[in-house]
């Protein structure tokens, strides 16, 4: 668990952050939302210490983090960057062992931990031996993550990890970090300017400007409870393709057809609309059938979906 | 030693152990130096790159003391280091200092932010970063300033030899003072070989890639050490007595060699420029030195003359020596020269050096002084017919001849004077003179006749020891080969002489030559 309480700091004159207060619970992913300069990266790295607040608290797992030392305190964090650091002069074993081997691991369980992460990521065993240049960026990233991960970390840190990326690359990427099945277990602050990344990723979202905390919530809440004309501006360029992203089958069930009984193979109703339109577009079938909470099974083709998702947002604009 | 008669390779060949052990030397002042160099310059550099505001200051420090001439170097040591390795190492590794600082502060600096900030995020300590990223990653950028450093320090470990640090300088330089290409090629030749080797190994290493840079890294030091090592290794000489001998006396018949054959001399000799010689005799870094028999410095540091028992050094007469056409060309020039002829014996010449070089009287003033006090000075006219060149060799005497006859011509002639004074050696001078570069110097009979005639041994042998005889010859033979001629002599005979210090000499009861060496071989 990470808490700040009444975090300000400044650079030279310019106050960078402002107040910034929030908790983030056990196994949660929080993202600091905002534009360039906002504030969210300073924030971020007064976690880990990379940079010292001028004022306020900040606490993980209950412990305030001014009084340990900061090379120790890293070293429990797991960080990953927009530019990736990986050290050009290791190859990517020593780059994901150097944190265990700071940590005095023997050298088979660095071993067998750093081959478990590139089988759960996706790397080929080869390129265990050549050097960060040899890689793809998407490789590269994938490997910035296992370096973070090694010592299985209970805080993560990610400064726009998927920045660098291209956005075939960035979108399978992201995809396959909400799977890792590591990242479940871990909390984590995530910084991104990427209103659709956040979204993707985010249990809440801290959505900042100007320093200061501008709303923290779900990313419902800040599609459909937006605090303010900032709030409500920043995501109104991508409204529609976020909210088929929020909504989910099961938001929507009242306004589906009736209840069939038919047998075969069904989806869970967290499947949100844009993933239950992909499927049907991509499929190329006429109707998909769901299962929702209570064991009702509905069968709906993509003009019953869009018109039920209609039916919810005017819903949700009357209320 | 007729270089007429002798190829490169005979005379390499023939030196070989002065050559390799000249060449060892070389390399081992150089990498002593730069091992020092390194020593200092990476912590100071690593200093810089954290503490930026005194990057100014530090890279301005050491690059003024890359700009101060490295002669003038070697000579600001001496009063500190006194002669030999010691100040010659400390001028190298001066030199070698700014390219490994300024490399190694540029290498950090250069370094990606984010692979700094991610060794920070991943709880690197400061000195494992430093360790672990930062020197590793600008390992380039230092093996840039290393390759630099050691290619300045190979050029300029030749100029050791001035003060007797050894090194193919003392070949280039004995070469050039004995009119001896073959010498100074087999100076020069192996010294910019060198040069080169080092500069394309280092070029190697710095363009291997990481994996194979990390291994080199291991042997570098070890190679570094290896090669410094080399320079202690010729110096083990068991001999009492330390002689210090010019580069230009330990190549000639006159010299060294005659030492050797005539007297069967065995000392333990380093070589030195006469610039520091007779300061270090003083100093007692030296017992014996080569001097000149008229130098001021002998009064000076109360040295005594050794008596030359066995008649190996010629007389050395000086007398102006004038292209014929350049008589031709200044008609009055000849009757104005001789105007000196038979004026300065050799204890007035000692004394004028005496005030040049010890009470450091100007030249100029010492000159003026004597012609006033022997009637010869007169006010100069305002010479518009011609302008006379006059040559000079680089020590003081040379300096007072060369201000009296530009005032002598100045007073008694309608022609102006342009003084080149100051050139290094015979050869340069001689060179001077036969390509129009000066019209007339002072030369010394002996000189005229081993070094620039350089006769059969047998014929030198025979009229060395005879002041007619030599000049006679010198002046027929330079008036045939070179359309020169030898005017009439000054007077004084500015011989090559060994010397000890008075107190010395008494005390080991050692008079001549003969006694120092059956000292010598007594103990």
């Amino acid at each position: 668990m990470i808490e700040l309480k009444g975090i300000s700091k400044k650079f030279g004159d310019t106050l960078a952050v402002n107040q910034v207060s929030f908790k983030v619970a056990e196994k949660e992913t929080l993202v600091l939302l905002g534009t360039s300069g906002c504030g969210k990266t300073t924030t971020l790295k007064m976690i880990n210490r990379l940079i010292e607040p001028d004022e306020g608290q900040i606490f993980i797992n209950g412990e305030n983090i001014t009084g340990q030392d900061p090379d120790v305190l890293r070293k429990g964090i797991g960080y990953v960057m927009q530019n990736i650091g990986l050290f050009p002069h290791y190859t990517i074993a020593e780059n994901i062992a150097l944190v265990p081997k700071l940590l005095k691991w023997d050298k088979e369980r660095i071993k067998n931990r750093t081959q478990e992460l590139i089988q759960k990521l996706h790397l080929p065993e080869s390129t265990l031996a050549m050097y960060p240049h040899e890689l793809s960026g998407g490789q590269q990233q994938r490997v910035g993550l296992a370096r973070a991960l090694v010592t299985d970390p209970s805080v993560l840190l990610m400064d726009e990890p998927f920045g660098a990326l291209d956005n075939v690359t960035r979108t399978s990427i992201q995809k396959e970090f909400k799977a890792l099945e590591e990242l479940k277990r871990k909390t984590i602050v995530m910084v991104t300017h990427d209103v659709q990344e956040a979204f993707e990723l985010a249990d809440r979202i801290c959505l900042m400007d100007k320093g200061e905390v501008v709303q923290i919530g779900t990313p419902k809440e800040l599609l459909y409870q937006p605090v303010n004309d900032f709030a409500r501006k920043f995501l109104a360029g991508q409204r529609l393709a976020l909210e088929f992203k929020v909504v989910n089958i099961q938001d929507i069930w009242p306004y589906l057809p009736k209840e069939i009984i038919q047998d075969g193979e069904s989806y869970f109703a967290d499947l949100s609309v844009w993933e239950a339109m992909e499927l049907l577009r991509s499929n190329n079938r006429s109707e998909l059938l769901i299962s929702g909470n209570n064991k009702e099974n509905k069968a709906i083709n993509f003009e019953q979906l869009t018109k039920g998702f209609n039916q919810y947002q005017n819903a949700q604009v009357h209320e | 030693m007729n270089e007429q008669h002798q190829t490169l390779w005979q005379f390499m060949s023939g030196q070989s152990d002065k050559l390799l052990s000249q060449t060892l030397q070389h390399v081992g002042l150089t990498f002593i130096s730069l091992l020092l160099a390194i020593a200092i310059g990476l912590p100071l550099g690593i200093l810089i790159a954290r503490k930026r505001k005194l990057s100014g200051t530090v890279l301005g420090i050491a690059g003024v003391l890359q700009t101060v001439p490295s002669i003038a170097l070697l000579g600001f040591m001496i009063p500190v280091l006194g002669i030999g390795a010691k100040p010659a190492i400390v001028a190298l590794l001066i030199y070698a200092l700014l390219p490994i600082i300024r490399n190694t502060y540029t290498g950090i600096i250069g370094i990606d932010q984010h692979v700094k900030e991610a060794a920070r995020a991943m709880g690197m300590s400061k000195s494992q970063i430093l360790l672990k990223v930062e020197l590793p990653l600008a390992m380039p950028v230092i093996l840039a300033g290393v390759r630099t450093a050691t290619v300045i320090n190979v050029g300029v470990a030749t100029l050791a030899s001035f003060i007797a640090a050894g090194g193919l300088g003392e070949f280039i330089f004995g070469g050039i003072s004995l009119n001896n290409t073959n010498m100074i090629l087999a100076g020069a030749i192996p010294a910019a070989l060198l040069a080169i080797i080092l500069d394309a190994l280092l070029s190697l290493i710095q363009k291997m890639d990481f994996k194979k840079l990390r291994k080199a890294l291991y042997i570098f030091p070890v190679v570094i050490l290896v090669l410094g090592g080399f320079y202690a290794l010729p110096t083990a000489y068991g001999s009492t007595l330390t002689a210090g001998f010019t580069p230009e006396f330990m190549g000639r018949q006159d010299g060294d060699l005659g030492l050797k054959s005539t007297y069967g001399l065995k000392i333990h000799t380093i070589v030195i420029s006469d610039a520091v010689m007779y300061k270090a005799a003083f100093s007692k870094e030296l017992d014996v030195i080569s001097g000149y028999s008229t130098d001021g410095r002998l009064k000076a540091f109360d040295l005594k003359i050794l008596n030359d028992d066995k008649h190996i050094f010629p007389p050395y007469y000086a007398a102006p020596i004038v292209r014929d056409d350049a008589l031709k060309k200044f008609p009055e020039l000849e009757k104005t020269l001789n105007l000196l002829s038979g004026k300065i014996t050799d204890s007035i010449m000692t004394d004028l050096n005496y005030k040049t070089d010890y009470l450091h009287q100007q030249p100029e003033r010492v000159a003026k002084d004597f012609l006033i006090s022997n009637g010869l000075y007169k006010a100069p006219k305002n010479g518009h017919n011609g302008t006379v060149k006059i040559g000079s060799k680089i020590f003081g005497e040379q300096y007072i001849l060369a201000e009296m006859y530009s005032m002598l011509i100045k007073g008694n002639t309608d022609y102006d004077v342009a003084t080149k004074t100051g050139l290094g050696g015979t050869k340069i001078c001689f060179d001077a003179l036969t390509n129009d570069q000066i019209d007339f110097y002072p030369e010394y009979t002996g000189t005229g006749l081993l070094v620039l005639l350089q006769p059969d041994p047998k014929i030198a042998k025979e009229m060395a020891h005879d002041k007619e005889k030599t000049f006679n010859y010198v002046s027929a033979e330079f008036e045939k080969k070179f359309k020169i001629k030898w005017l009439k002599p000054i007077g004084f005979n500015n011989s090559y002489a060994l010397m000890m210090r008075q107190k010395q000499s008494k005390e080991l009861d050692v008079n001549s030559i003969t006694d120092l060496k059956n000292y010598l071989d007594k103990n």
